[in-house]
């Protein structure tokens, strides 16, 4: 599904990715793990083109996408800090990127799985942070893309609705989307994760199930297995 | 795709009430002029002053503030399959068609009905609302320019200030600290090609020269007749205040192509 060849980006004197390579194969849900700073958003960014990478290929279904845009329209994404025009209410920002789009959206349905009915009139800026990362979840998922970038999708979720947000991810995965999924979250990653990507300073450390990670670390549980590869790399952290 | 952008600009431009507001201070100035000057080519002189000022300080400060309360809308976009040139350049003509409208029906409306069609003036106003209209493009395209090349928003806003006072100020006082300087040297045609330099100048003179006060402006202004009054040197302003209309957009262009959002 996507393919990256030696991507590489600086912010100013950051060095945010290293060279990174990368190749996620289709369907299931692949959890991109990480500390902060460690590229995890750069990599999202990059493979939706909000980001321009400084060099490397980045394909997705073989074509290269680097400076393109029609690719997208297969794409969803849920950005990291939901960031809406404050004047228009969730109706109508819907109604928008649906005319945006024109493509099939099945936006009611998910609107009733989170929940959202009472706020469909009432303007983005003034909706609670959890909210808001609702209906920025009913956007990411409402126009069945085979790809999906979410990019910390459980932030501000209250338990209820990170428990739905679980049964929709089982149900796409099960429709056989890629989904990408960045989080802090090693307990969620535990649960719902085909594949592991551990970032570490703009390069992937570890790629492989849930079982492999902790074969290899001998550690029970993913939270320690990361500790692990991280006090391996940083012997002073 | 650019027209949907566009109309989800333009539409939250006018949620933000800011060109009503722009709007009823066109009809107030217009409507004031013609009360206070009784006489319709004098107002037009009036208003001259006022819009070539006036246009760019608001096509700046607005192009620039507005740009950078639409992050959220164009992030939103750029998640879309929508080519990125043609988010911002559907936003640009949002604003500036925006703009135009609250210009053209602002100063229109009281001069329809103080009579603009029967009287002898209509052409100079007409030319007024056209430069108006292009100072408005020129200078939201330039603000805009400015957001995308500063990643801070405050020396963002203050570089697009310095930009207007550049050439609404400081321009006409360098090219008169020049005409001064040199004034032993034939500077005629230096003095043609400096005002192709700045819009507002351009903008000026070739308003001021179908008003026929031209006189007052001495030999250099016998030049610049000769020059302006022609057909010639209508359409090459014309054709240079387009130039700075395209400019700021070339500008954005390339600089959205290494651009990180």
């Amino acid at each position: 599904m996507i393919e990256i060849e030696k991507l590489q980006k600086r912010f100013g004197r950051l060095e945010v990715l290293k060279s990174l390579d990368l190749s996620i194969p289709r369907g299931g849900i692949h959890a991109v793990l990480g500390p902060n700073g460690s590229g995890k958003t750069t990599l999202i960014k990059s493979i939706l083109g909000m980001v321009v990478p400084d060099a490397g290929s980045i394909r997705i279904a073989g074509e290269p996408v680097v400076g393109e845009w029609k690719y997208r329209d297969n794409i969803s994404y849920l950005p990291q800090i939901a960031h809406f025009p404050a004047n228009l209410t969730v109706r109508e920002l819907i109604r928008m990127i649906r005319d945006l789009r024109a493509r099939p959206a099945r936006d009611e349905a998910l609107i009733r799985h989170f929940r959202i009915e009472p706020f469909l009139d009432k303007r983005l800026g003034h909706l609670s942070g959890g909210t808001r990362q609702k209906v920025n979840l009913v956007l990411a998922f409402m126009f069945e893309a085979d790809l999906v970038l979410l990019d910390e999708p459980t932030s501000g979720l209250d338990p209820v609705s990170i428990v739905r947000l679980r049964e929709l991810l089982a149900r796409e995965r099960e429709a056989g989307r890629t989904i990408i999924v960045t989080t802090h979250i090693m307990s969620l990653a535990e649960e719902i994760a085909d594949e592991v990507i551990f970032v570490l300073e703009g390069r992937i450390h570890f790629q492989g199930t849930l079982t492999e990670i902790r074969n290899r670390t001998g550690q029970a549980t993913l939270e320690t297995a990361i500790a692990a590869i991280l006090s391996e790399h940083q012997p002073s952290a | 795709m650019i027209l949907k952008v566009l109309k989800y600009s333009f539409h939250d431009l006018n949620r933000s009430r800011w060109s009503a507001v722009y709007l009823l201070f066109y009809l107030a100035l217009g409507s004031g002029l013609l009360f206070l000057n009784n006489d319709l080519s004098r107002a037009v002189v009036t208003l001259l002053n006022v819009v070539i000022v006036l246009t760019p300080l608001i096509g700046t400060v607005l192009g620039i503030t507005w740009f950078n309360n639409a992050s959220e809308f164009t992030e939103l976009l750029l998640a879309q399959p929508i080519r990125r040139t043609t988010i911002i350049l559907g936003q640009y003509l949002g604003l500036s068609l925006a703009l135009s409208f609250s210009l053209v029906v602002g100063l229109g409306l009281p001069f329809l009905a103080y009579g603009l069609i029967r009287s002898t003036a209509i052409f100079e106003f007409l030319l007024l609302l056209g430069v108006g209209v292009l100072l408005s493009f020129i200078f939201v395209g330039l603000a805009f320019a400015i957001a995308l090349t500063h990643e801070n928003r405050v020396k963002g806003f203050g570089y697009a200030i310095l930009a207007w006072l550049f050439f609404a100020v400081l321009y006409d006082g360098l090219f008169l600290i020049a005409l001064v300087s040199f004034s032993e040297y034939p500077l005629e045609r230096f003095a043609l090609i400096a005002t192709f330099g700045n819009p507002i100048d351009l903008s000026r003179i070739l308003i001021l020269l179908k008003l026929d006060i031209s006189a007052l402006m001495g030999y250099t202004g016998a030049v610049f007749a000769r020059f302006f009054g022609t057909p010639l040197g209508m359409t090459l302003s014309l054709t240079a205040l387009l130039a700075w209309c395209a400019l700021p957009l070339l500008h954005i262009t390339w600089k959205l192509r290494r651009k990180d959002f």
